[in-house]
């Protein structure tokens, strides 16, 4: 490890924006990505509920 | 009679048989890809050392290439399903491809961005139409543009068709991002790794920037695999196994 302290890391040798302005773009946008396509797949489970209810009227 | 039996299992056997492998799958491609994140995370922020000319900005490399790796990997592959699927017409195909180009976009946009936040510093500048930056904002307009498309259509063999064409036309982008740091006396820098030298970099540095590729990898596989389960029933909504996956009739 190269880091004194924690300061030390988010310093990253001056260089704290533009890496962690990378990675904090990274982990944001792979968060989001998989919550929409698990709340796709949940939205088209919930037509089909939808659809099985109208059948049954 | 013996044909017809096998377009049965193409056009409706397979995607009830992928929704089920791939709700299996999922977790496994999450645990995969999140185990090696910290692996690789650990790597380069712990062990590999600071560059000697860039100093710390160079370890935005860990996510930039491979990024710019899998923008270009899940772009070829969706051209081939889309194409694929538009000349066998196997549904399942061209699910895929729909599958694919948000996630593909989405490492285009972070390449993108992260070529950015490394350019400044190392450059002095976010952004110039050198020829490495143009053919990879090209592809980004490629897979929204596919997107679009396939979105506009309400038809779905005429938006999977109408797709395949723009994947197809659109895949002649590939080789010219891959080769324009050689043709072009581009900002950007040459390839990273190539197979007739040896690396110009530190083997904890490469290591690293290899196991977050396999790590992009893993999460592609994943929300992919998600994405398709999603397009499955969309597409798949009349038929008899998706209305008994509704009712909770077959566990998937």
């Amino acid at each position: 490890m190269h880091w004194n302290s924690l300061n030390d890391f988010l310093h990253m040798g001056g260089y704290g924006l533009y890496v962690w302005g990378s990675y904090g773009v990274a982990l944001a946008v792979m968060l989001a990505e998989p919550l929409l396509a698990v709340r796709r797949r949940r939205r088209a489970m919930a037509d089909l509920s939808d659809l099985a209810d109208g059948d049954l009227q | 009679m013996n044909t017809k039996t096998g377009l049965n299992w193409f056009t409706y056997a397979a995607p009830s048989r992928f929704y089920a492998m791939a709700g299996k799958a999922v977790p496994w491609f999450w645990a995969v890809a999140i185990a090696l994140s910290l692996v690789g995370l650990y790597i380069g922020f712990g062990i590999a050392p600071t560059d000697f000319q860039q100093g710390d900005a160079y370890r935005i490399i860990f996510i930039h290439v491979p990024a710019a790796w899998m923008s270009m990997v899940i772009y070829a592959v969706m051209a081939f399903f889309a194409v694929w699927g538009w000349a066998f017409k196997t549904r399942m195909s061209s699910m895929y491809a729909r599958a694919l180009a948000p996630t593909g976009a989405m490492f285009t946009f972070l390449a993108l961005w992260t070529g950015a936040f490394w350019g400044k510093p190392t450059w002095g500048t976010w952004w110039v139409w050198d020829a490495r930056i143009t053919t990879e904002f090209i592809l980004l307009l490629l897979y929204l543009g596919y997107i679009a498309l396939t979105e506009a259509i309400d038809d779905e063999r005429r938006a999977a068709n109408a797709g395949a064409l723009l994947a197809l036309v659109g895949a002649v982008n590939l080789p010219v991002i891959r080769f324009s740091v050689v043709w072009w006396n581009t900002l950007h820098q040459g390839a990273t790794i190539s197979m007739d030298a040896a690396p110009k970099m530190a083997a904890t540095m490469l290591l690293s920037m290899l196991i977050m590729t396999f790590a992009f990898w893993a999460y592609s596989f994943a929300v992919v695999f998600t994405r398709a389960r999603a397009i499955v029933l969309e597409n798949e909504r009349d038929t008899d196994w998706v209305r008994a996956v509704s009712r909770g009739l077959v566990r998937a």
